[in-house]
This record gives C-alpha cells, sequence and structure tokens, in this order.
C-alpha cells in the first residue's frame, strides 16, 4: 500500500508576522519558511506505518511555487520515498489544492492520503475534507491516533472533538488529518539530508492534470487585529481582587 | 395540539421541484437570500453553539429566510426539530432527515445530504457553527456543490463579505465571496453570542418537514462506522460560552497540581481550560484545550496561571474582555496581552485567590 502525505511551506511558527502596510498581505519575503507543523506530524506517521511493515512508499506531495521543493527535500530527509511538486505561482485556495490532490491520488491509487489538520499560515481547516469528498473516500479528520488493519483493510482513528475523543473505523482507502498529538516529528539526520539529494521529484502543472483553477474567492484587504489597551501589573491579590471587582466589573 | 397541525400543513414535498428563492436565470441586484443552517443536537434539543449560524445568519440581509437542517434517527432527533422550532424566532422551516445512517453525526452522510437538500432548495446560503461538528462536515460538502467555502468567520459585512482571522489570529482578513450560490461559511461562536432567551411565542412555531428517506440511497453506504466517544464532564460551565475561564499551564506540574485550578473554577462557577501543554503532559483531556488549533474563547474574565503566552495560545483567547495573568517570570509574553498581571508564585497566588474571592452569586 503506497501512503501519500500533503506537504505545505509555511511561515515559520515562531516568527512574529508582520502585514505589509498596502494591506495586501502578510509580508513573506526574508521571513523564515518551515514545512508545516501539521504535515510533519502527518509525514511522520506515514513513516512509521511503512516501518511498521504496512505500507511500501511514503510520497510526500506539495503544491506552489518553485520554493516547495525545499520543502519537499526535507520531507525526502525525513524518509519520504519520493516527491511530486505540483507547480502553481497563483495563490490557491484549498478547493484548488484539493482538486490537485484528487488528480495526483487517481493516478498513484494510495490506500491512505494524509495532510495536516490545517494550516498555520490561513487556518483553513478545510483541504482534507475536501479531497475526501472529491474522492468519496471517508475522512478521519484531527487524528490523535492512527491503527491500521491491513486484513481487514480499514484504518481505526480516535480524533480529538469538542467532547473529547472519538473513535471511527475508516474502511481504506481513507483520508486522515492530523492533529498535534498524533506523534513528535522526527529530526532528519545529516545522512538522511544527503540521500535526500539524490531522490526523485517529479513535476507536473496543473493543466498536465487536468485541473481547472477555479478562483471564487478575492482576498480584499489584510489587516491587523484590533490592539488591546495597555494592562497594568498589579502588586498583591487584594489589589487584584478589588480590581477585578470594582474597576473590571467582573467579579 | 395546534403545533402538530402546522408541522402537517406545512409538510413540504421535497420531493416535488420547488422554485428555486436563488434563481440563477433573473439576475437582479437585490438577490433573494435564504440560508441553510446545519444542526447539531444532543439529547432530544439543539447545541446552543449550532444557533451562533442561527445569530450570524440575521447579518448577511434584511430578509433572509433561515431553515435548520438536523440530521438522526428516531425520537431524539424529532424532539430535537421541535425544539429547533421553536427555539430561536429566526429560524422560518426546520428540516428533519431521519434514517439510521444518522445516528452518528459522521461526515460522509451529512455531506452528501447538504448536497441534497441544496439542488433541492437553492440556498444562496449554507453555514454552520465553527466547533468540530461544522468544520469536519461543510468543507466536504463544499467541495461536493464545487465551492470555495470560508472557514471560522468573525465578522460578516456583506452577504458576500467576510472576515476571518489567518495567521493565529495576528492577522484579520477580508475576503469576498465571488462565485456562484451557495456560499458557504462557518462562524466562530463567540463573535456571534447568542442571547439568553431567544426563544420566541408558542405562536411562532416553524413548520417541520421530514426528508423523504428514499432519498438516502446507495451513494449514502457509509465506509466509516462510528465507534465510541468520551463524554465531557457536564458538570462544569462549557469551555465555549462560560462566563468566566480559567486556564491552568505546564508550570501547574502535574494533574494532582492542576486541581487548584479547578477548585479556583468551582469557586468562582468557571470553565477549566488548559495551555497545549498542560494536555500533552496529561494534566486534563484535550477537549480543555484554548488555542490556534483547541477551543477559542472570548469571555468576560480569562485567568492564566502558569501560562508563558505563546502566539498559538493567545490566538485562543485574546478576544476575552478581562485578561489576567499569573506567571512567576515578569518577561512572559503572556503580560503584554494581560490586564491585570501579577508577578508571582501560582502555588501561593491560588490559595490566596481562594481564600478570599467572595461567592460566587
Amino acid at each position: 500500500m503506497k501512503i501519500m502525505v500533503a506537504i505545505k511551506r509555511v511561515v515559520d511558527y515562531a516568527v512574529k508576522i508582520r502585514v505589509k502596510s498596502d494591506k495586501s498581505g502578510v509580508e513573506t519575503s526574508n521571513v523564515k519558511m518551515s514545512m508545516n507543523p501539521f504535515c510533519e506530524i502527518g509525514l511522520e506517521e506515514a513513516l512509521r506505518i511503512k516501518e511498521s511493515g504496512l505500507a511500501s512508499e511514503v510520497i510526500a506531495v506539495s503544491v506552489g511555487p518553485s520554493q516547495c521543493v525545499d520543502t519537499l527535500r526535507t520531507g525526502l530527509a525525513m524518509g519520504a520515498d519520493r516527491a511530486i511538486h505540483v507547480e502553481a505561482s497563483a495563490t490557491l485556495y484549498p478547493l484548488s489544492v484539493a482538486k490537485l490532490l484528487k488528480a495526483l491520488a487517481d493516478v498513484e491509487k494510495p490506500g491512505l492520503l494524509i495532510l495536516g489538520k490545517q494550516a498555520i499560515d490561513d487556518d483553513c481547516n478545510q483541504t482534507g475534507q475536501m479531497v475526501a469528498g472529491l474522492l468519496n473516500w471517508p475522512q478521519g479528520t484531527f487524528a490523535s491516533k492512527v491503527v491500521l488493519d491491513k486484513e481487514k483493510e480499514v484504518a481505526t482513528v480516535e480524533r480529538e472533538v469538542d467532547g473529547g475523543l472519538e473513535t471511527l473505523c475508516l474502511d481504506l482507502p481513507a483520508v486522515i488529518t492530523t492533529d498535534l498529538r498524533l506523534n513528535q516529528p522526527r529530526y532528519a539526520t545529516l545522512p538522511n539530508i544527503m540521500k535526500a539529494k539524490s531522490k526523485v521529484i517529479k513535476k507536473f502543472t496543473p493543466q498536465e492534470l487536468n485541473v481547472d483553477i477555479k478562483s471564487d474567492l478575492e482576498v480584499i484587504q489584510v489587516t491587523e487585529p484590533p490592539k488591546r489597551k495597555a494592562g497594568v501589573i498589579v502588586s498583591s491579590v487584594d489589589e487584584l481582587i478589588d480590581k477585578l471587582k470594582n474597576e473590571a466589573h467582573v467579579i | 395540539m395546534a403545533a402538530r397541525l402546522l408541522r402537517r400543513k406545512a409538510l413540504t414535498n421535497l420531493s416535488a421541484p420547488s422554485s428555486s428563492p436563488f434563481s440563477k436565470s433573473s439576475f437582479s441586484v437585490q438577490r433573494l437570500i435564504s440560508t441553510l443552517v446545519l444542526g447539531e443536537h444532543e439529547g432530544g434539543s439543539i447545541k446552543a453553539q449550532s444557533l451562533s449560524a442561527v445569530v450570524a445568519a440575521k447579518f448577511l440581509g434584511e430578509d433572509n429566510s433561515i431553515s435548520m437542517l438536523l440530521a438522526g434517527s428516531g425520537p431524539s432527533v424529532q424532539e430535537a426539530a421541535i425544539h429547533a422550532a421553536s427555539c430561536h424566532s429566526s429560524i422560518s422551516q426546520v428540516i428533519v432527515a431521519d434514517s439510521d445512517k444518522f445516528t452518528y453525526p459522521v461526515a460522509e452522510p451529512w455531506a452528501k445530504l447538504v448536497q441534497l437538500i441544496q439542488q433541492k432548495g437553492g440556498y444562496s446560503h449554507i453555514m454552520a457553527t465553527s466547533g468540530s461538528f461544522g468544520k469536519n462536515i461543510l468543507p466536504r460538502a463544499a467541495a461536493l456543490l464545487d465551492v470555495s467555502p470560508i472557514t471560522d468567520v468573525i465578522e460578516i459585512s456583506g452577504p458576500q463579505l467576510f472576515v476571518r482571522p489567518i495567521y493565529a489570529g495576528n492577522a484579520l482578513c477580508t475576503v469576498r465571496y465571488t462565485g456562484s450560490a451557495p456560499c458557504m461559511l462557518t462562524v466562530r461562536s463567540t463573535s456571534f453570542p447568542v442571547p439568553l432567551t431567544s426563544a420566541n411565542s408558542k405562536s411562532d412555531v416553524a413548520p417541520i418537514s421530514q426528508v423523504d428517506p428514499s432519498t438516502f440511497g446507495e451513494d449514502m453506504v457509509c465506509k466509516s462506522k462510528y465507534l465510541s466517544h468520551t463524554s465531557q464532564d457536564s458538570e462544569r460551565p462549557d469551555l465555549g460560552n462560560a462566563r468566566i475561564v480559567v486556564t491552568g499551564g505546564r508550570a501547574l506540574k502535574s494533574a494532582e497540581n492542576f486541581k487548584m485550578i479547578e477548585k479556583l473554577a468551582e469557586k468562582l462557577g468557571a470553565a477549566v481550560g488548559a495551555t497545549r501543554a498542560a494536555v500533552d503532559a496529561g494534566f486534563v483531556p484535550n477537549e480543555l484545550q484554548v488555542g490556534q488549533t483547541g477551543k477559542i474563547v472570548g469571555p468576560e474574565l480569562y485567568m492564566a496561571f502558569g501560562v508563558s503566552g505563546a502566539i498559538q495560545h493567545l490566538a485562543g483567547m485574546r478576544d476575552s474582555k478581562v485578561i489576567v495573568a499569573v506567571n512567576k517570570d515578569a518577561d512572559a509574553p503572556i503580560f503584554q496581552v494581560a490586564d491585570y498581571g501579577l508577578v508571582g508564585d501560582l502555588f501561593e497566588v491560588i490559595p490566596e485567590l481562594l481564600e478570599k474571592l467572595p461567592e460566587k452569586k
């Protein structure tokens, strides 16, 4: 069974972002970029499944501009067998990404398609659900535990939901989106980084995949959130209680 | 009874052709707005969270006809439908899909159901609240309808114009939907709070219609089976809509120590929250996590103990009205957002608070 993992190149999670003064977006030039943390977790899970003998190959895929190749190299260094880059320079919304991933899944026919539950730049939390809908595959979103039964061809997925944890049993092939506690991703070791240089990254364009990039959303502006009024440091519990009661009127 | 007569009278035969309120052939400046809200129910009543989508729908336009779609099986969904019909004056119709395919809300049959109902009803907007139910189902339904959804909306500026947070809430994105109907979105419940008493008078009960069961055909064969779920502690106020939230971080050091947070929460009649670090360390279960990828809260009072104030945690609570932070480290980033900060040891501060706080009213 093949596992396909979609990974996204995003602004590093520790970066304090700045909104551009012309309100056209967030400043991303000269800013540290990394693999989306949830995508790292997805790739780690795929690698563990392969290492347990339940999958034969892990394919990392990424959709976006040429710099995506850097993120794919990191994925290959972590242990993915090969990678696919769908080159697209325009901003792609989740629906288009989902259509491209579906086209790739139709070609590669993986038993599992793993994505991060959300990208930390747009925080959309949509792509996994959308590609599952397009493929008509079952979905296990916000997964905190995945157990594969290759014989029965099912995946038992424990999910983090509002009320706690929910467990579903999905027929394969299936789409899984990862939540934070699914695993702790490995670091790429230096020998693996060297090996990754010779692994294959295949390129596609949306046209080659017969996907029409639809644009039904338009970003009007990007602004900063309202700033909070500066707070005060209190010196004692008594003062805190007094302020909460008599100034803020919350207790 | 009158309600039953009303229901029978208004029973819409959904398999008959209906005139779509959103007609593509007659494009006029003033589009008719009609909204389908995906409702969540439990134990025979509508979950309060679902009503945020109803409250938000009113911002789409003056004359918005709002229908609530429920799916389930047997008496519990029928009871929930009765509740939905009178729980909010803006709901003008309740549609019920009653089938054992919907015994538990899994995404696959739900998304197909939304697609079916949309094809018959032609709504201009489809909405859900941005909780694990809405987030799981709405994007899948949007893909089936070939629509780009807009998720986690915090402000509705027009029928096709929305504001949503990006980069963990450090930026706000205003986005316009430029496609043809339906416009699909999920809304944050903290941005569209539900007023406490929104039940309307008895004479305003919305009609309830049942989806023809024969529509749940072969393509609804479910490849996903619900097995089990852990249940939430229902004694404490719900984190999503509590007036006060008390949160603990990793500095609590153990699950045993975390009980101090729980005691303080009890004294204040508050909900308990936690940082990712505290959940990862096993002090508390995952449903208490507040943050970019956990729950988003906006209480009147948010008290953070031993919380450093990482960007990802702030994303979940920065809209709280009053923020209090207690931390030993005077340089902790949390103090930059706190209205009242106390530099001190939480192991001393919490017992003192427990002693000196007035009893909750």
